[in-house]
């Protein structure tokens, strides 16, 4: 058990060193750091014009819908990539395999398309 | 041998696919029109493969290097599963068309989630096993939201799925563990390396962490804080499924891992067993006394049996694992009766959750309050309901195990929450007048009702054979 943590020293040592330069450079700007705010300094700085309205804004769910259905046929890269380098050795089963797989995905996807998910109006 | 594999997982592929089918005929064809068509294909589809496993399994088999498990444990669970997702599903149609709820996306989520319960409860390897728990899961956390209009039920879905996400990581955790110090994610080659004094720090960090992960799954307390809220938040078919096959999945799992996986270490796991017992059952008993909404303190309730089946694993003996299963399948019994009553408890064509407004159900509706009385009975642990002889079985199975102080506990637990069980009798029967509810029952609902009540009190002869079922269960998974 101590011969199996001490592989993990080095880790502990970087850990405090993360966290002890993060909490110092923090605290500086705190504590060193020359503060006279006024209102156009703490003001929203865009572009230099005045800002049109507040940053937390309500985003439309249907960013999150593509984001979603995104992720998924990105994963469906993910796991073909892999199976298409070892192609030759996954033999009759793994093609079929991803093949099921695949289908399956598809079944989602035209299910999505018809449910007009795609759709943006 | 590929061909000798999916003979084996065959009916986890059949209501797969016809869930992808139904999904295809749904969404091109009949739209949410044919939802009750979709509905009750669906439940059709799940009771024959009940009856097919059922009466078809034989031996022990293992599919895919033994990542699959066919055995009778799991074929005990899965019939007891799909028979009650069946059950929710008939009856909760009603409810759902009354609501404009019954989308035909409802049956098939059902379908799914049952197919990862079937996944769990045969998972012979770490990954089979997140594979099963996590389909269950998220197919889960679609139907707790399945209300989207309603503050609550998208609530329920969000809490459901924040923490079922937890404890999803806790479980990984915990199994990255497992396998980093036993070199395998097979439970037969993680029992090799766990063996009673010889077992590595850290391999018993990864356990207690898969402890509390698939503690989560079965709301034992202290990981149960999610039930209350995602019960009352979903919509109560929703609530009725919830209540009945995902904990029988989740327990049958949670002893799957400790048997085949940690079954060298009973003396290990046993003691955390036990505390999530004792502290189920105590917490579940106590704090359902404060509830007046009906499905919360059916969360409670829950809780609490969650407490009386741990105690049959925390035995850790064949024994144990038999009163397990037999409590499970009683539990199931009677909340698919008394959901079957809370989804008729409406008022003004709304649905109502209050348990004061059952007041004076005796006088409207004679059948249907004595049939919750003998199911509430039966929860409560009364003799001569079947309920009892559940109880019964888990306390002996600890008392001959040597933890005579648990089954006391038990006794002490049960009878504080008898308490809350009374209390609804005692508004069903002496409550003060008051607006009368409305007794709109299905016909299925009708027949739940009243054939769980009837099985709780004619069950007492010989539990219908349960026992030689469930110990030839139990023998299959502790050796």
């Amino acid at each position: 058990m101590e011969e199996l943590l001490r592989n993990y020293l080095p880790i502990i040592i970087f850990l405090a060193v993360a966290i002890a330069l993060g909490l110092v450079l923090v605290f500086a700007a705190v504590f060193i750091a020359v503060s006279n705010p006024d209102p156009e300094k703490v003001s929203t700085y865009e572009c230099g014009f005045n800002a049109f309205d507040d940053a937390r804004m309500k985003f439309d769910v249907r960013f999150y819908l593509v984001a979603i259905l995104f992720i998924i046929f990105d994963l469906e890269i993910a796991f073909l990539f892999p199976w298409a380098v070892a192609f030759k050795d996954v033999g009759v089963l793994g093609f079929w395999s991803m093949m099921v797989f695949l289908g399956v995905l598809t079944i989602g996807f035209a299910y999505e398309w018809k449910k007009g998910a795609l759709e943006w109006d | 041998m590929t061909s000798a594999d999916f003979a084996i997982v065959l009916p986890e592929v059949l209501l797969a696919v016809f869930a992808m089918a139904a999904l295809m005929y749904g969404v091109y064809g009949g739209k949410d029109k044919s939802a009750g068509v979709i509905l009750w294909a669906t439940a059709a589809v799940m009771v024959a493969l009940a009856a097919w496993i059922g009466l078809n399994g034989e031996g022990s088999n293992a599919a895919f290097n033994g990542m699959f498990i066919d055995d009778g444990f799991s074929r005990f669970a899965k019939v007891t599963i799909l028979l009650c997702g069946a059950a929710v599903l008939v009856m909760g149609e009603t409810y759902l068309t009354r609501l404009d709820l019954l989308r035909f996306e409802y049956p098939l989520l059902i379908a799914l989630a049952t197919v990862g319960m079937m996944m769990m409860v045969s998972a012979g390897d770490l990954m089979s096993l997140y594979m099963g728990l996590e389909l269950q899961s998220l197919a889960l956390y679609v139907v707790a939201a399945m209300r989207r209009d309603s503050v609550k039920s998208t609530e329920a879905g969000l809490k459901y799925f924040v923490l079922g996400a937890l404890s999803s990581g806790l479980l990984l955790y915990g199994a990255s563990l497992v396998y980093g110090f036993s070199g395998t994610t097979l439970f037969s080659g993680i029992i090799q390396t766990a063996s009673e004094g010889h077992v590595s720090l850290g391999l018993m960090f990864g356990l207690v962490f898969m402890i509390t992960g698939l503690a989560f799954k079965v709301s034992a307390v202290p990981f149960h804080m999610w039930t209350p809220d995602v019960y009352e938040g979903s919509p109560t078919p929703v609530t009725a499924f919830f209540a009945t096959a995902p904990k029988v999945a989740a327990m049958a799992m949670l002893a799957r891992v400790l048997f085949d996986a940690f079954g060298g270490i009973t003396g290990d796991w046993g003691q955390v067993i036990a505390l999530l017992s004792v502290a189920s059952m105590f917490l579940g008993a106590i704090a359902a006394i404060g509830q007046r909404n009906i499905k919360r303190l059916m969360a409670y309730s829950s809780i609490s049996h969650m407490g009386f089946a741990l105690m049959g694993l925390a035995a850790g003996t064949v024994g144990g694992v038999q009163a397990m299963l037999i409590y499970m399948a009683i539990y199931v019994t009677m909340n698919v009766g008394t959901f079957a009553f809370i989804l008729s408890m409406e008022r003004d064509g709304r649905p109502v959750t209050d348990i004061e407004a059952l007041s004076q159900l005796g006088k409207s509706a004679p059948l249907k309050a004595l049939a919750m009385m003998v199911l509430l009975f039966s929860l409560a642990g009364v003799p001569p309901m079947v309920g009892f002889f559940g109880k019964f079985y888990v306390l002996k199975a600890a008392v001959d195990a040597q933890m005579t102080w648990l089954a006391i506990a038990g006794v002490i637990a049960s009878v504080i929450g008898a308490f809350y069980y009374l209390r609804i009798i005692y508004y069903m029967y002496f409550g003060e007048e008051g607006d009368a509810l409305e007794s709109t029952m299905s016909p299925v609902q009708w027949l739940l009702l009243v054939g769980s009540a009837a099985v709780m009190v004619v069950g007492v002869v010989n539990l219908f054979g349960l026992e030689g079922m469930a110990a030839a269960a139990a023998s299959a998974l502790v050796n």
